[in-house]
């Protein structure tokens, strides 16, 4: 029940999956299967970075882009939010790539650079959405709950953020399909990750080493997108959850 | 029980500061429901926001059981006085149950006992605990959702409770029954309330203070009767209604009304004995009363004189009885409809209490009128 409900309207990453799926079918009959079987040790080891790079970005953006959010739809922000996020909207028209080129300028190679570029990318939506899902919390809750005695850490704990929530967690789930689908890129500034083997494979012309990065960098981002699915499912509550 | 000593708040605008409660002074007894009352922007919610210091006072004092608020933390001063607001503002994302301690568990009540406090307060609202406590508010109607909202402001048993336009958003029919409910609940727990309100209607109902506010200045403050019978002046004139005669039915029960020498003749009196009383006591009607005094019928002059024998025989039935805790806005709604000009009135037990007339009712509201500054009851 739970997972036909988050997965209702999904079926695009469903529908990839089978598709993928078919596409194995014909890589199978053309040995393409067996190509991608040899760099087996390598897609471990380099699926393990990639995941690396995700979780630490995709961490750090959370934990910093929450707070953010939250403290610019403070009252005594108000004024200022408007054109921070105007700014903010700005930096995501910025294509993800270049993100990294910026960053690698800044932070010369290697795996820093890679975290901060992911984590400056996926920072953008995870904000923008915590902004506005506690602006859309209905100014007569926060009314009821300092009425009735609440000081304002409890009402941002116990009225706005449970109903700022479903929003929330769009945002952080568009962050980390961006975040999944950029870490690629990371390869190019010598992140490492499974990007190494999608461009190697480009590069050298073999198909079976570029399936290799792709496929479980596909897997990965299906795996991920419902994982924050479950997740948004199971933390909203049940009385401002659509899903339940 | 509630005191406002030169109550005033300035707002500051681009425009210049505006004035939106000037210089207040309000004395609410006990257990009283005081409704402020008057249109949009008149400084009513100003004046209720500031009791919970929702809005600070520019100046002036306000004593809540002559204890001056200004020496308490607001926050601690919010959770010893309810608060409902217009919208309701049941939390979504907490069941009724949750939200209904939410007080309780602000003022670190455990656990027990204020789930216990919970499912009490659900039973008065007439919700069964059973059903009600693990719902969400969006299941919930709007009525049931703004009872609930009244429990929440009850949960910690504050002796103050502040009202915003609390039925508003409610329609006609369940305001009336939440109303109802209201102040049957109200009789029993007799908190002071402070009742905001534009419904005139509403304020006659409820109120046993109404003050009238316009553009920030208290206008009127008196008893309901008071303000209907003796407007201050004339924009209070003009907001009660010119039907506020009418209105003032309302406020004065049968009980008040009824002729305290109500003639009346026993079944087995014959017509001679019924003429008798009618002549003695000056109307031309009498009721007929069995042994247990429950009333069956009348006789009118003209059969008293026209006929003899048994008043059994030659009674009239009654067209209509009324209870002696009915409003003379029934009473009179019952005339009207029968086209009779006095009614019986029976007490509990069904026993004849005396009747009331037309004439004793206009008399009894143009009493005030007579002795200004009296009320009617």
């Amino acid at each position: 029940m739970a997972i036909r409900s988050v997965m209702s309207g999904r079926w695009v990453p469903a529908l990839a999956l089978l598709a993928a799926f078919a596409l194995g079918v014909a890589a199978q009959r053309g040995g393409i299967i067996d190509q991608i079987g040899k760099y087996r040790g390598d897609i471990a080891f380099l699926a393990q970075q990639h995941m690396k790079l995700v979780g630490i970005s995709g961490g750090l953006a959370i934990a910093i882009g929450v707070p953010l959010g939250t403290w610019l739809s403070r009252p005594r922000m108000r004024r200022a939010a408007e054109s921070i996020m105007q700014a903010l909207n700005l930096g995501s028209t910025i294509p993800t790539l270049a993100v990294l080129a910026l960053s690698m300028s800044l932070l010369g190679i290697g795996v820093v650079p890679a975290i901060f570029g992911l984590w400056a990318a996926s920072l953008l939506p995870i904000v923008r959405n915590t902004y506005a899902g506690m602006l859309g919390v209905p100014t007569h809750f926060i009314e009821a709950g300092t009425g009735m005695g609440m000081r304002p850490l409890q009402v941002l704990a116990g009225v706005e953020l449970p109903n700022a929530l479903y929003v929330m967690f769009a945002g952080i789930r568009t962050a980390l399909a961006i975040n999944v689908g950029t870490a690629p890129l990371a390869f190019l500034i010598g992140g490492g990750g499974l990007g190494e083997l999608i461009f190697t494979g480009i590069d050298l012309n073999e198909p079976g080493m570029m399936l290799a990065g792709a496929i479980p960098t596909a897997i990965l981002a299906v795996l991920v997108d419902f994982a924050v699915g479950v997740l948004a499912f199971w933390a909203v509550p049940r009385g401002v959850n659509p899903l339940r | 029980m509630i005191k406002l000593e030169n109550l005033t708040k300035a707002f500051e605008t681009p425009a210049g500061a505006v004035v939106a409660a000037d210089r207040i002074n309000m004395d609410v007894a006990d257990g009283e429901i005081c409704v402020l009352l008057g249109p949009s922007g008149c400084g009513k919610t100003t004046t209720l926001k500031m009791i919970n210091r929702l809005i600070e006072p520019t100046s002036g004092k306000i004593y809540i059981n002559e204890k001056d608020t200004d020496r308490y933390d607001p926050v601690e001063l919010r959770r010893t006085i309810g608060y409902v607001i217009q919208q309701i503002g049941l939390f979504p994302n907490m069941t009724v149950e949750e939200n209904v301690c939410v007080v309780p568990r602000l003022l670190g009540w455990d656990r027990d006992k204020a789930r216990h406090r919970a499912s009490e307060l659900l039973a008065t609202i007439n919700l069964d605990p059973a059903l009600f406590l693990k719902r969400y508010p969006k299941e919930l109607s709007g009525g049931q959702q703004q009872r609930v909202g009244v429990a929440r402001a009850l949960a910690a048993d504050p002796p103050v409770l502040l009202m915003d336009e609390p039925f508003g958003a409610i329609d006609p029919i369940n305001r009336e029954v939440i109303q109802d409910e209201f102040l049957r609940m109200h009789r029993r727990l007799r908190k002071t309330v402070m009742f905001v309100s534009h419904d005139i209607d509403e304020a006659v109902k409820m109120a046993d203070k109404i003050a009238i506010f316009r553009a920030g200045k208290l206008e009127q403050f008196d008893s309901p009767d008071n303000v209907l019978a003796h407007p201050a002046n004339d924009f209070i004139r003009d907001f009660v209604g010119s039907d506020r005669t009418l209105k003032r039915l309302r406020l004065v029960k049968v009980r008040d009304a009824v002729h305290a020498q109500s003639p009346r003749v026993q079944i087995t009196d014959d017509l001679g004995r019924a003429a008798a009383v009618m002549a003695d006591e000056g109307y031309d009607f009498v009721v007929v009363v069995d042994l247990e005094g429950r009333p069956h019928g009348y006789i009118d002059r003209q059969a008293a004189r026209e006929r003899s024998g048994p008043c059994a025989e030659h009674r009239a039935p009654l067209p209509a009885t009324l209870r002696l805790d009915d409003d003379l806005r029934a009473a009179v709604s019952t005339m009207f409809m029968h086209d009779v000009r006095w009614l019986a009135c029976v007490d509990g037990n069904g026993a004849f209490a005396g009747f009331v007339t037309q004439r004793g009712i206009t008399r009894l509201l143009g009493r005030t009128y007579r002795e200004p500054g009296t009320a009617a009851h």
